[in-house]
């Protein structure tokens, strides 16, 4: 249902769509229902002269039924969905797969920046390749972050990813992801996090290997990099391997 | 706003600064609280116009830029919540008709309530105040997460955020002056005979949303105090560099945040409960399992609160805990509205202006109700949190809350408020008016946040998903429908102030109720009751066998 309004590109986005049919479906039952049962007695029992009121208190056994076996209905329908909520959510964020690779993803007021791991595949290497806004991920490739904030609450989401998380200055909140289409997706600031809020985008480049080791080469090879270090810093907030090497 | 006459006559003046007549100050609760919902109601529509058409001139407004969008929506939803919701449904229907319904010549402390009303007025003249400062008005949300509230170097708001979190403090003030008013006048008050499943529903609800409000204010007082430190004299206890924790604001927050819901939410249904009695004139389905839960609603709202913090880097392991327990909320909510809609069953159902606002609140509340559903299970909040499916739900609760149960009470106790009756035809276009657009202006919020549109951003342009332009229609039609809603208030407003002197007259018992307020003249007069009265029966006694008439009042001997 939530993929007819935006694309999934994740391994778990499928998990949360189909939680979210299963509550829709539920919930959907009970509200036509109550919505159709409210709407007939309202007809039904519409002024009508001569007709008298029913003098009911609710105590009667035999009306009173039409209360409690819905009750213990709904009863049963909240454990099926919480066996949903609860399965989906253990999935996601209470446990992570191995993982292929991690990233660091810092927010700060109003920009998402990134530190990936360059060739050697190690974090917090000197050949880290650290990225501002847009970040570039292998397809089919399981991805833990490390998510920071250097000042306020942010929160890092992939809609498409059905990824949300917030940032908290002081703490290192980790969770993964395996992008499983190759597309480029939004990267939004879901907290409040001051003027520029609505200008905290970012973009998350999902890529083939070949694709992915080609933006590897562009970042740290020695070439591109003594060329964009030299004439004048780089314009566009990209910091690169010659200011890691200098 | 009734102080507005003062120049009249010095007794005048008196009478509305320093009365301590119940009825004065619901009026005067009532006014303010109309006045800020017009605030309010601007603010909306000056951020939808900017989200429908973005980045043009707002007619009545000029351009938002994005400080000013921020600010905004906090505004509004601050406005709505403290300044709106809390002073008419529990401080201008609560002091109207707590002494009336349970048969008293005023509230327990009378100067404490107007000590109360002067307290309120004056935080609502603090957060208004705060369009005057350099900076201008606090933008961080109504939540105020530190340590963007904590400090004017993140927000730029530095005298703004004060002055809001002043005001909050203030209200809150006000509002437990309130709360102890009202509950000790309903414990101890009533009417000789009035015993307590005699106590008409609505006061029962007035009574336990004031508790779980005292109840739940505490912690949320003491996390104001501590951020109004951070904020003035650099003490650190949102602060992490400097050892504080800043999701300790968000637990104090929202261990008040949630219950608040409740606070509003329980009047509400008082007041639609009265209604549905009156307008189907039938007992209540089972006044004493409406009572019950009551109570579980009341005390399962303190265990929820986290259901806010999923995603907010908290122990994961704690959503399920949360999740189990908003779900569990559903239970006795759910069978409070099975319970009215059981009401009608047998009835015979008039439908005037107050029964169709009464049926709409029901109607709509529980399309709120339901996509709470989505929100409270932990794996679907991952991608709905903070997206407008958040924001479409909420609003279909507190609209039902705060607009439509309002309209209901006031076009239902109008009659007893001024004497004077409502013009029908033009409470049944306001109606339609209302509810119609309503839904128009939510549903689609409720798709565009299915496909990932984030709260509070001023424009999409940043966001490529975002900025397609089927979404930008969804917003563009719930803009517009929004403009059709606030256009037919002006019927309202209309209708209200007309028959204010042209009505036609009430007479004491209009439409043939029951309870104790009805026994009185309409306005009542000061004192309230000629005669004390006393209780022999229940509040709903419609449609008694073997009698002529179908309604036997509670204070007529048997």
């Amino acid at each position: 249902m939530l993929e007819r309004y935006l694309t999934a590109a994740s391994t778990y986005a499928h998990s949360i769509d189909h939680l979210f049919i299963l509550i829709a479906v539920i919930v959907g039952f009970w509200l036509i229902a109550a919505e159709g049962m409210m709407f007939a007695l309202i007809f039904k029992f519409r002024a009508k002269d001569g007709r008298p009121t029913q003098y009911i208190t609710g105590e009667e056994p035999h009306l009173k039924r039409w209360i409690s076996i819905p009750h213990y209905l709904i009863i049963v329908c909240d454990i099926v969905i919480l066996a949903g909520a609860i399965t989906v959510w253990y999935q996601i964020k209470q446990v992570m797969p191995p993982a292929d690779a991690t990233v660091r993803v810092i927010g700060q007021q109003w920009a998402w920046s990134f530190q990936q791991p360059g060739p050697d595949g190690v974090l917090d290497t000197a050949d880290d390749i650290r990225t501002v806004g847009e970040m570039h991920v292998v397809v089919n490739t399981t991805y833990h972050f490390e998510l920071l904030s250097r000042d306020v609450v942010h929160s890092f989401a992939i809609p498409a990813f059905r990824l949300k998380q917030d940032a908290l200055p002081g703490r290192t909140i980790s969770g993964w992801f395996r992008p499983n289409r190759v597309g480029t997706y939004d990267i939004q600031c879901t907290q409040m996090c001051g003027i520029g809020h609505a200008l905290m985008a970012g973009r998350i480049i999902v890529e083939t290997p070949q694709d992915h080791a080609a933006w590897l080469l562009r970042n740290s090879s020695p070439a591109v990099a003594e060329q964009q270090a030299s004439p004048a810093p780089s314009s566009d907030g990209m910091a690169t391997m010659a200011e890691v090497r200098r | 706003m009734s102080t507005e006459v003062q120049h009249a006559e010095p007794g005048i003046f008196r009478k509305y600064l320093w009365s301590t007549d119940h009825k004065v100050i619901a009026m005067q609760y009532l006014f303010t609280g109309m006045a800020m919902a017009l605030i309010g109601a601007f603010f909306a529509y000056v951020f939808r116009m900017q989200l429908g058409f973005p980045n043009q001139n707002v007619p009545g407004y000029g351009i938002v830029t994005p400080a000013r969008y921020n600010a905004l929506v906090t505004m509004h939803g601050s406005i709505m919540i403290f300044w709106v919701a809390m002073p008419v449904l529990i401080a201008a229907f609560g002091n109207f008709l707590i002494p009336l319904m349970v048969g008293c010549d005023d509230m327990a402390f009378p100067r404490i309530n107007r000590l109360s009303y002067q307290i309120f007025l004056l935080s609502a003249l603090v957060l208004l105040s705060s369009f005057l400062v350099k900076g201008g008005p606090f933008g961080g949300a109504w939540t105020a997460y530190p340590p963007l509230s904590a400090s004017g170097a993140y927000n730029l708001t530095p005298i703004g955020a004060t002055l809001w979190l002043l005001a909050v403090a203030l209200e809150f003030v006000a509002f437990l002056l309130g709360g102890i008013n009202f509950t000790v006048t309903a414990m101890n008050s009533r009417a000789p005979g009035m015993k307590m499943y005699d106590i008409p529903i609505l006061i029962w609800m007035i009574i336990l949303a004031n508790i779980v409000f005292m109840a739940s204010a505490g912690p949320l007082i003491a996390g104001a105090v501590m951020l109004l430190f951070d904020q003035t004299i650099s003490t650190g206890f949102f602060d992490p560099t400097r050892g504080g924790d800043p999701l300790l604001w968000q637990h104090l927050f929202w261990f008040f945040g949630h219950p608040e819901v409740y606070v509003v939410l329980l009047p509400a249904m008082g007041i639609v409960a009265e209604i549905i009695a009156v307008f189907a004139r039938k007992k209540i389905f089972g006044y004493k399992t409406v009572l019950y839960t009551t109570w579980a609603v009341g005390f399962l709202s303190f265990v929820v609160w986290a259901h806010h913090q999923f995603v907010a880097g908290v122990d994961p392991r704690m959503a399920n805990i949360f999740s189990i327990t908003t779900l569990l909320i559903s239970v006795p909510v759910t069978e409070m509205v099975f319970l009215y809609i059981a009401t009608l069953y047998g009835g015979s159902i008039h439908l005037d202006t107050p029964m169709l606002w009464a049926l709409a609140f029901i109607a709509e509340f529980m399309i709120g109700g339901v996509t709470g559903i989505f929100l409270g299970s932990s794996g679907t909040d991952i991608y709905l949190h903070d997206t407008y499916f958040l924001v479409a739900h909420f609003h279909y609760t507190f609209v039902p809350i705060a607009i439509i149960a309002v309209f209901a009470g006031l076009t239902f106790w109008f009659p007893k408020m001024f004497g004077r009756m409502l013009n029908e035809t033009l409470g049944k276009i306001h109606f339609w008016g209302t509810v119609i657009p309503f839904n128009v202006i939510f549903i689609p919020l409720f798709i565009t946040g299915m496909a990932g549109d984030q709260r509070r951003i001023y424009n999409y342009a940043q966001f490529a998903e975002q900025s397609r332009p089927a979404l930008q229609h969804l917003r563009t039609t719930s803009t517009i429908a929004l403009l059709v809603m606030l256009s037919f208030q002006l019927v309202f407003l209309f209708n209200f102030f007309w028959s204010l002197r042209n009505g036609k007259t009430a007479g004491a018992n209009p439409w043939r109720s029951t309870t104790l307020e009805w026994t009185v003249p309409s306005p009542p007069p000061h004192g309230n009751f000629a005669e004390m009265p006393t209780v022999y029966r229940g509040p709903y006694e419609y449609g008694l066998p073997g009698r002529a008439d179908d309604f036997l009042p509670q204070n007529v001997p048997d």
